[in-house]
């Protein structure tokens, strides 16, 4: 590999400089010796800017998200793995099964090639568990403070089955509302990191790739209405994106959402509301009543539906409110947060 | 109140989710005590005889 | 989670609201204050007025501290943060609350002023160690629960001989709010006082005798929904018999005699009493902490001869009449349409204590539709 350089990448101890973004060899050494050595599959091999895709059987999904969260590196995860599972996921929230990624760099100048080569690496193996290769992918380089280390997007494309009409306007009153899993331990593994706040007790982010929840959903309950992952904004902003798009009234049962106490304490310490932090590794699904018994019975079978459970209804309301039935049995709306939660100091 | 650290600090604890905390503002704490806590500082210890009798008044209002 | 989970337990919830609707006496109206933004907020995010009888009804007090700072003071902060020099640190409540023409700490830094959000000020005092060539200011806010944190501050900053910080001081007392409120005519009387929580475990329960004296029956409550119920019930016997005293709801956690160590802390670093302008009741004398002479140095008003202008509340905006309890949120004609946290206009929706916005998040889908009212 190294026989065109004069020197092998330092990756140890090198930095990312802005020769690497340049489109000469120094960026062909980058791309050969640091990104191609982890991500290496057929299609990447063709070396042409564009990857050339066999046919594909059935109708066509395309995804793109943009990663930039800081820390880089998290308990139970990294911005790499992240950005694989996060845009598996988007493509899998229309019962699409996902193909083939691409995946675009930002780098900042100074950004230690260890980090890089780290963070490559944990992308190729999120990839390879998933079944979905990277095929495609670019590199620019920015000055220093212009990128917080990097950011990376990735864009998948992926395929639906027929019959399957898996939609956020599908929604229908009567409809069961499923949680595959815990809320909030992504978000609070992400605040676990971040100067100024630290907890004794690791609470690992749970990113994941669902696609395979997914496939074994589809596969036992075709009449899914939607399936969407609560991520940015977290529960709340999710279900009312739904709501909107669907123009139905949601109602969820407080007392059936699941949270592990640890990811509880946290909130309560920092006054923030769990339903409104980010997951990576949950799904929630809209399932026709007379289904939900044998959806809720598949989702628990799959080790990341483990703890899956029916949280509630949908309701016909012109206003579309979010509505939570307390424990106490009193109800109260699911706030649309407008930016993100600033932790509460009283 | 889960461990007493240099500088009148201490880790506390909330359902197994723990943060820093000063002890500047209260006398007499030790591990295993409960604090009220606010901006960073544990303002007031938690008395449980007094937590009992508050549980036992309201169950007593609640007619239990 | 202990001491917090027993106190939410849903049977005994509607065990004490119907004890509360039990005690009732017909044709009687029971109006209460909660004096605190703690409380109002606790009691939308559980949604216990819908375990209350109709003729039970909550007024919302002046005690949120976002919420009462007229929109000048706020103009100051903003000033500070856009000085290159300076750090501005604050707590994550005051980043979104608008001064004049609905300028925030949050758009503020977006323009490249370096505003940052802290959990503590022994986290501004950190900054304060790492940024030794810049000037930081931590903006104090709060009333007495709060203000013992930036005593400590104040004391940890003169013995460490730090050189580049102070306090953008905006702390408040209680008690003279609470005064403003009973000396207003008001078209319906106050019969109660739910008291502050944590405000009490540092001021403790005494200074709430004057008001007992005066007419009102006071309970002091924890934030927890059977905190609420149970001082709700204990402010209806008393109002029902004809007394008025102070009673301790929250005793595991505070005594009558407040706490001396972060009386102490206070009293060293910020003993003076200034009179001080709040939104809703304009000037009050002696309602404002004051920084001590020997702490002069890290008092940013006169570190860097800030000079306060009073702006007047923007017009329409009720928050004046909101935080004193003479209106209802909902009675604000700005309420859910050009005023909503996502852009609000005036403090009483933006901060997560104040009651339009706790109105808003938690309870909207009580109020009457009007026009286009989504969720959103």
């Amino acid at each position: 590999m190294s026989g065109r350089f004069t020197r092998p990448l330092d990756i140890a101890g090198g930095r990312v400089e802005m020769t690497h973004g340049g489109g000469g060899r120094a960026m062909v050494q980058l791309v050969a010796e640091l990104f191609q050595a982890e991500l290496g599959n057929p299609i990447l091999a063709q070396g042409n800017d564009a990857a050339l895709l066999p046919p594909a059987a059935g109708r066509l999904v395309m995804s793109t998200d943009a990663y930039v969260v800081s820390p880089l590196f998290f308990p139970g995860g990294d911005i790499g793995s992240m950005a694989v599972h996060g845009t598996i996921n988007d493509i899998a929230m229309s019962g699409a099964q996902p193909l083939y990624l691409s995946a675009a760099f930002i780098l900042e100048e100074g950004l230690p090639l260890a980090d890089l080569a780290r963070i490559v690496a944990s992308m190729a193996r999120a990839s390879r568990e998933a079944g979905v290769p990277i095929v495609t992918g670019d590199t620019k380089v920015v000055e220093r403070g212009k990128a917080d280390g990097l950011f990376i997007t990735t864009t998948g494309v992926g395929v639906v089955a027929d019959g399957l009409m898996i939609a956020g306007d599908a929604i229908r009153s009567g409809d069961v509302i499923l949680l595959s899993g815990s809320i909030g331990d992504h978000g609070i593994a992400i605040l676990s990191q971040r100067e100024g706040l630290s907890f004794s007790v690791p609470i690992e982010s749970d990113s994941a790739a669902v696609h395979g929840l997914v496939a074994d959903m589809v596969a036992a309950v075709p009449e899914i209405r939607c399936l969407r992952d609560p991520t940015r904004g977290g529960l709340s902003a999710t279900l009312n994106e739904l709501a909107t798009q669907s123009g139905v009234g949601l109602v969820i049962e407080e007392s059936a959402i699941p949270i592990l106490p640890v990811v509880r304490g946290a909130c309560e310490i920092l006054g923030l509301d769990p339903l409104g932090i980010a997951n990576e590794g949950k799904l929630i699904a809209f399932c026709p009543p007379e289904h939900a018994e044998a959806l809720l019975a598949v989702m628990r079978a799959h080790p990341l539906g483990r703890d899956a459970a029916v949280i509630g209804v949908a309701i016909e309301d012109p206003r579309r409110f979010v509505r939570l039935r307390t424990t106490l049995g009193t109800e109260r709306v699911i706030d649309w947060m407008f930016g993100a939660q600033l932790p509460r100091i009283c | 109140m889960v461990e007493l650290l240099p500088g009148n600090m201490a880790r506390v604890s909330v359902g197994g989710a723990g943060q820093l905390a000063s002890l500047a503002l209260v006398e007499g704490v030790v591990v295993g005590d409960y604090v009220l806590l606010h901006v960073g500082f544990a303002i007031s210890r938690i008395d449980e005889a007094e937590a009992r009798t508050t549980m036992a008044r309201i169950a007593e209002f609640a007619g239990r | 989670m202990r001491f917090i989970e027993e106190y939410r337990d849903s049977g005994l919830a509607h065990d004490l609201a119907a004890a509360i609707a039990a005690a009732c006496q017909p044709q009687r109206d029971y109006v209460l204050m909660e004096v605190c933004g703690g409380h109002t907020h606790s009691f939308a995010r559980h949604g216990l007025e819908e375990l209350l009888p109709e003729r039970v009804r909550l007024v919302h007090g002046p005690g949120c501290p976002v919420c009462v700072l007229p929109a000048g003071r706020i103009d100051a902060a903003i000033a500070l943060a856009r000085n290159s020099d300076v750090i501005l640190c604050s707590y994550g409540d005051m980043m979104r609350v608008p001064g004049s023409k609905r300028a925030t700490l949050i758009a503020a830094k977006a323009v490249g002023a370096d505003v940052r959000m802290v959990l503590s000020t022994l986290d501004a005092l950190g900054i304060a160690r790492a940024n030794p060539e810049r000037e930081v200011v931590f903006l104090g806010i709060g009333f007495e629960t709060t203000a013992p944190g930036t005593a400590v501050a104040l004391q940890i900053a003169r013995s460490d001989r730090l050189t580049n910080f102070s306090v953008l001081n905006n702390h408040l007392l209680t008690p003279p709010a609470i005064r403003a409120v009973l000396a207003m005519p008001a078209d319906t009387p106050l019969h109660g006082l739910i008291a502050p929580g944590h405000v009490s475990a540092v001021i403790g329960t005494r200074v709430y005798d004057e008001f007992a004296v005066g007419g009102q029956a006071v309970v002091v409550a924890g934030f927890e929904p059977l905190d609420l119920l149970q001082s709700v019930l204990m402010l209806i016997r008393q109002i029902n018999a004809g007394v008025a005293r102070v009673e301790n709801g929250y005793s595991r956690a505070l005594n009558a005699d407040g706490n001396r160590l972060a009386l102490a802390a206070i009293a060293e670093t910020m003993p003076g009493r200034r009179a001080f302008e709040w939104r809703g009741f304009g000037l009050l004398p002696e309602s404002g902490m004051q920084i001590a002479e020997d702490f002069a140095e890290f008092d940013a008003e006169r570190r860097f001869a800030l000079n306060y202008v009073s702006v007047p509340d923007p017009k329409s905006c009720i928050c004046a009449d909101v935080v004193r309890g003479a209106r209802v949120p909902e009675a604000c004609k700005l309420f859910g349409t050009v005023c909503t946290p996502d852009d609000p206009v005036g403090p009483c929706m933006v901060s997560s204590e104040g009651a339009c916005a706790a109105q808003w998040r938690y309870g909207r889908h009580r109020l009457a539709p009007s026009g286009e009212q989504i969720s959103a």
